[in-house]
């Protein structure tokens, strides 16, 4: 083993707010980017603007601006369904690269659940870089062998009634949930229901809330 | 690899923990260590599949216990180690070795941010038909190669579907061992969630992967 960043048990400690000391992973990572830099593998500015586009520029609105279309037209859902990754250019998502994608349609009667057993495959440019959870091994060992029982750590319960369709992403194919359309939307357009559409709802672990005030 | 990578149907690891606010990045260096992978990645001495195979390598004790960010930190390390790029004295110092050149990157500046924008695609055209087509009912081989796959233990020698076949793609168990890209037929195959469980399970329930056609034989 060539390298351990692990030398003390200091990840749980390092977004402490006001912590004055940096953990010793800050400091071995500082130090690997100072010799990358000085040898000329890495540009420090484009360091710096790769960081600042996964914290500010590449989010689940992407894919939020996908349902709501398919959710506002039928049209454009059909195509989404039929040809995902064609259907997502005819939205111009600045700076977006565009891998191959499938849609899956969640209804009454099916569920759909996306995971990567073997390591993190995710579609970002939609969703933006994974969570913690979607990362983990409970998530990643549970969702193929247990979907119901993952779902109700989110919080969410089917029927026995309800298929549930699980997706492992195993190639360079990324899937996208296209959640259900909760009730008491009917009046909101394409922008308002792009508010409504959660990152989560996406992966398919959880449903789109009704708007506040209406009875789920 | 039979690695612990291959965790789908594992039991033992408890409940997802879901915070449904979580940052981005959980500490200030975890976003260089992303950056920094994808720096290196763009001097191309690293594939896709080459990437997932050091993660895969890291001692399984490791694997278990650091956190995500910590695992592509000591990967990325060992990739510029094996890559030549960094020998362990520089590592060790923190410096470039005196009498060395300084090398050109090749992003610079705000070109970082569009190289998140650059479109891969591993589809390839190849001369070859599929063997399969949608409605197929296949079996997943048994095979355990000590190398990169990308056909989890759980799926081999399991009858399924094929429901949807997405061309020829680049083959991760070669490409991951610099062989070649290899690009042969990859198809979206469903298995029934009893087929890969047993009768305990939900008799409506499946779980679909994407699958080369080497991965596949006739059923």
């Amino acid at each position: 083993m060539s390298s351990d960043p692990h030398d003390h048990h200091d990840h749980h400690h390092d977004h402490d707010h006001g912590q004055e000391v940096p953990s010793a992973t800050a400091l071995r990572v500082k130090a690997l980017e100072s010799l990358l830099v000085e040898k000329g593998l890495v540009d420090a500015a484009a360091l710096d603007a790769i960081v600042d586009a996964y914290e500010t520029k590449i989010g689940p609105r992407n894919g939020a601006r996908v349902v709501a279309r398919a959710w506002s037209d039928p049209a454009y859902k059909a195509r989404l369904l039929a040809d995902a990754t064609a259907a997502i250019a005819e939205i111009d998502f600045p700076g977006s690269e565009r891998p191959h994608m499938i849609a899956v349609e969640n209804t009454p009667d099916v569920h759909n659940l996306v995971v990567c057993t073997l390591c993190s495959c995710y579609p970002w440019t939609l969703l933006g870089l994974p969570p913690v959870w979607y990362k983990s091994s409970a998530y990643r060992s549970r969702a193929v062998i247990d979907p119901r029982g993952v779902l109700k750590d989110f919080g969410t319960t089917l029927d026995e009634g309800v298929a549930v369709h699980v997706w492992d992403s195993t190639a360079e194919i990324r899937y996208l949930v296209v959640p259900e359309r909760p009730p008491g939307t009917e009046g909101m357009d394409e922008d308002a229901l792009t508010e409504l559409v959660t990152r989560d709802s996406m992966v398919g672990v959880v449903k789109v809330p009704a708007p506040k005030g209406v009875a789920p | 690899m039979n690695g612990v990578h291959d965790m789908g149907g594992m039991h033992g690891f408890g409940p997802v923990v879901y915070d449904p606010h979580e940052p981005v990045f959980h500490a200030p260096w975890e976003g260089p260590v992303r950056g920094m992978v994808q720096l290196i990645a763009a001097w191309g001495q690293v594939n896709i599949d080459s990437g997932r195979h050091s993660l895969e390598r890291l001692p399984p004790v490791d694997y278990l216990r650091w956190t995500y960010f910590e695992k592509w930190f000591a990967a990325l390390t060992n990739r510029l180690l094996d890559a030549g790029q960094i020998t362990p004295e520089e590592l060790a110092s923190g410096h470039k070795a005196e009498g060395t050149e300084v090398a050109t990157p090749p992003v610079t500046g705000e070109m970082g941010a569009k190289l998140l924008a650059s479109v891969h695609s591993y589809e390839r055209t190849i001369a070859a038909q599929p063997r399969f087509a949608a409605g197929d009912q296949i079996r997943a081989r048994n095979i355990n190669p000590e190398g990169h796959t990308r056909l989890p233990r759980y799926a081999r020698g399991r009858l399924g579907i094929v429901t949807r076949y997405h061309g020829a793609h680049v083959y991760p168990d070669s490409n991951a061992h610099f062989a070649g890209e290899a690009p042969q037929p990859l198809y979206t195959v469903r298995f029934t969630a009893r087929e890969l469980w047993g009768d305990a399970a939900n008799a409506a329930d499946t779980v679909s992967l994407d699958l080369w056609e080497d991965y596949l034989e006739p059923a």
